[in-house]
């Protein structure tokens, strides 16, 4: 898995944010590549860069120096409307506060993202549905944000993000604003798009719950990478690993 | 979508929308009181223009209006017409202001129109009581029973007194209102000639000819001859003397510009109105269009979604302010200046209503142009 070739690649990024006296570097040169099939986190401490580093690997924002390669592309260069269509082709996003449209209900929320791609119509209504089903939201398709949990409104965003199907899902703390059930859903949900669907994504997070559920663990202080684990070929994310264990008493 | 989210977002707050679609309401109905009025005086004022029968109109030089054209055109000058090439028929008529005393006491001012029926220049029309020969009789005049209040009687049979001539109601029009607030009094030419004419000297003058050609005659042609041979007068089509007239009444005396003045001034309020809460939308909606960014959408996209805002706005403040227009068409249609609404119109203030609302998204969407799509992971 690990030489399979990155589908978003990040090369010595520097991030320089704010202006004047207020001007911070958040990004100390980064590197970091993203291959299908694998759930990475990126942990580190509150200012560390994590959201800036997501939002340049994103094409939200552009790197002050350094270069974001996306499908085997460079993004150096490109205008706005050419990052946006970057953006709605590759890129599936997911974000600590939702980001819902509250005057949209679940199955709107997830055909809006469709139609920004130009899909439209019966397809992408059932398309729409489809996904919100996978997410285990089958029952609450036309409610509305506000009559959704947290954890129901997170799993739209996240049929939000993957109804297009893209290659990369990047989310920016996905669980800070659930509680540990709901957290563990939403990780072990990102960890299946990942898997199942052979898609990268991209977690940051500071929540020690989501760790088990990564394919790496990539650590970031003060805008440098400062270390990388990955979960030894064999060993499987938590659930997994408690099914094999009941298996195992089964069988003793 | 893009429907869909527009719809929401402009019912999501009741009030704004209440607020946006009172200022359109406000403006269409301003506007098209405005214009109705403007378009219903225009009507008015040329009416009588319209319904001559005849190519051409010979005045006085520098005539300004049909109500203002003088008593000057002679007999000798119509012969002069008459021999004219293309003439087939020169017919005169009197129009003027004159003093109508009321059998009551009091006076007001008329507008005394003076031709004969059977010259073919002008048939009588809209005539509810009373024949066109009736007004033949020697003291007869034809009046708009609209206008029986103002002139201090009941009705036909009824008598009153013209400058120094005594009348009497023989017929009544319905629906012929003047546009100076002077009603017109219809008689024949003789007649009128008389009425108006105290000492005598004006006994066989005019103050129009309406010209008639030959079948097949050329208008330019014709009308250059006649204009080479009447030193002293204009002679102008048709077009040109309503022209003439509107000019007159609606430019001359600031009636038309306060009008228009007024219309702009609809449009103005209607607009900023819109601008406004269109603009205090987006911002409430700004995190939204920010997600929409972050998630790729294109900035026309976005920028349909609030031109679909003002556009809703504008289909629904339309409809209404158009019914509340047409409500005070409708109470207006006996006042002495109804409204008209025309489809033309009304077609019109459609799209000037969505043009409107077009040009308050402006702001609206140079706002969601700066949008940075990196607040969306900041909230
Ligand atoms: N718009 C900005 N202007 C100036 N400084 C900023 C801006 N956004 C973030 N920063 C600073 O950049 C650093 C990294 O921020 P961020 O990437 O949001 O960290 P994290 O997501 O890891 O908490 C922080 O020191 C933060 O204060
Ligand atoms: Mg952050």
């Amino acid at each position: 898995m690990t030489n399979e070739t990155p589908v978003l690649e990040a090369r010595d990024i520097v991030k320089e944010l704010g202006k004047g006296a207020g001007k911070v570097m958040a990004l100390k040169g980064v590197s970091l590549k993203l291959v299908p099939g694998e759930l990475t986190l990126l942990m580190g401490p509150s200012g560390s860069g994590k959201t800036t580093l997501l939002s340049i690997l994103g094409c939200i924002l552009s790197p002050t120096s350094g270069e974001v390669r996306l499908a085997g592309h460079s993004t150096t260069g490109l205008g706005p409307e050419q990052l946006a269509e970057l953006r709605r082709q590759h890129i599936g996003f997911i974000f600590q506060s939702y980001n819902l449209f509250p005057t949209l209900n679940a199955v709107e929320n997830v055909r809006i993202a469709l139609d920004v791609l130009g899909q439209k119509g019966y397809p992408a209504a059932a398309r729409a549905e489809e996904v919100l089903r996978e997410v285990g939201l089958g029952h609450r398709l036309q409610n509305f944000p506000s009559n959704l949990s947290g954890g129901e409104q997170q799993r739209v965003a996240v049929a939000r993000a993957i109804a297009a199907s893209p290659s990369i899902v990047l989310a920016d703390e996905p669980t800070a604003a659930l509680d540990s059930e709901n957290g563990h859903a939403v990780m072990a949900l990102l960890a299946r798009i990942a898997k199942e669907q052979n898609r990268s994504v991209l977690a940051v997070t500071h929540d020690p719950r989501t760790l088990g559920y990564a394919d790496r663990v990539v650590r970031i202080e003060d805008g440098k990478i400062v270390g990388e684990e990955r979960r030894p070929e064999g060993v499987n994310s938590p659930e997994i690993t408690d099914l094999t264990k009941k298996r195992r008493k089964a069988n003793a | 979508m893009i429907l869909t989210l527009a719809f929401r977002n402009l019912f999501h707050d009741r009030i704004r929308l209440a607020v946006t679609l009172v200022g359109i309401l406000f403006s269409i109905v301003l506007v098209a009181v405005q214009l109705g009025l403007y378009l219903g005086s225009s009507r008015m004022i040329t009416n009588m223009i319209e319904k001559t029968n005849s190519d051409l109109w010979i005045t006085t030089f520098g005539a300004k209006s049909f109500e203002e054209g003088g008593i000057l055109l002679t007999s000798g000058q119509r012969h002069q017409a008459l021999a004219t090439p293309g003439v087939k028929a020169v017919i005169p008529m009197v129009s003027a202001f004159a003093e109508w005393r009321k059998p009551g006491g009091g006076s007001t001012r008329v507008a005394v129109v003076g031709i004969d029926a059977e010259d073919g220049g002008l048939e009588p029309w809209n005539l509810i009581e009373g024949t066109w020969d009736d007004i033949r009789a020697p003291d007869a005049i034809a009046v708009d029973r609209s206008y029986l209040g103002d002139l201090g009687i009941q009705g036909v049979g009824d008598t009153a007194q013209i400058a120094l001539g005594r009348v009497r109601v023989r017929a009544l029009t319905e629906g012929i209102r003047s546009f100076t607030q002077s009603p017109y009094v219809f008689t024949p030419l003789q007649r009128a000639r008389n009425l108006l004419n105290m000492d005598g000297e004006k006994g066989d003058k005019s103050t129009f000819f309406l010209v008639q050609l030959e079948p097949g005659a050329n208008l330019e042609t014709v009308r250059t001859a006649l204009q080479a041979r009447l030193e002293g007068t204009d002679v102008l089509t048709k077009a040109e003397f309503r022209d003439r007239s509107l000019a007159q009444w609606l430019f001359k005396t600031g009636a038309g510009i306060a009008l228009i003045g007024g219309a702009l001034l609809g449009i103005l309020v209607g607009t900023v109105i819109v601008a406004q809460t269109l603009y205090s939308s987006t911002k409430d909606h700004i995190n939204e269009f920010a997600t929409l960014r972050a998630l790729g959408s294109s900035g026309s996209y976005i920028h349909k979604v609030i031109l679909a805002q003002a556009g809703l706005s504008a289909v629904i403040g339309y409809s209404l302010g158009m019914i509340i227009a047409l409500l005070i068409l409708y109470l207006s249609r006996n006042s002495p200046l109804p409204l008209v609404m025309t489809p033309g119109l009304a077609f019109s203030l459609f799209a000037l209503t969505l043009f409107m609302c077009a040009i308050s998204a402006v702001s609206a969407i140079m706002k969601v142009t700066k949008i940075d799509p990196a607040t969306v992971f900041s909230r």
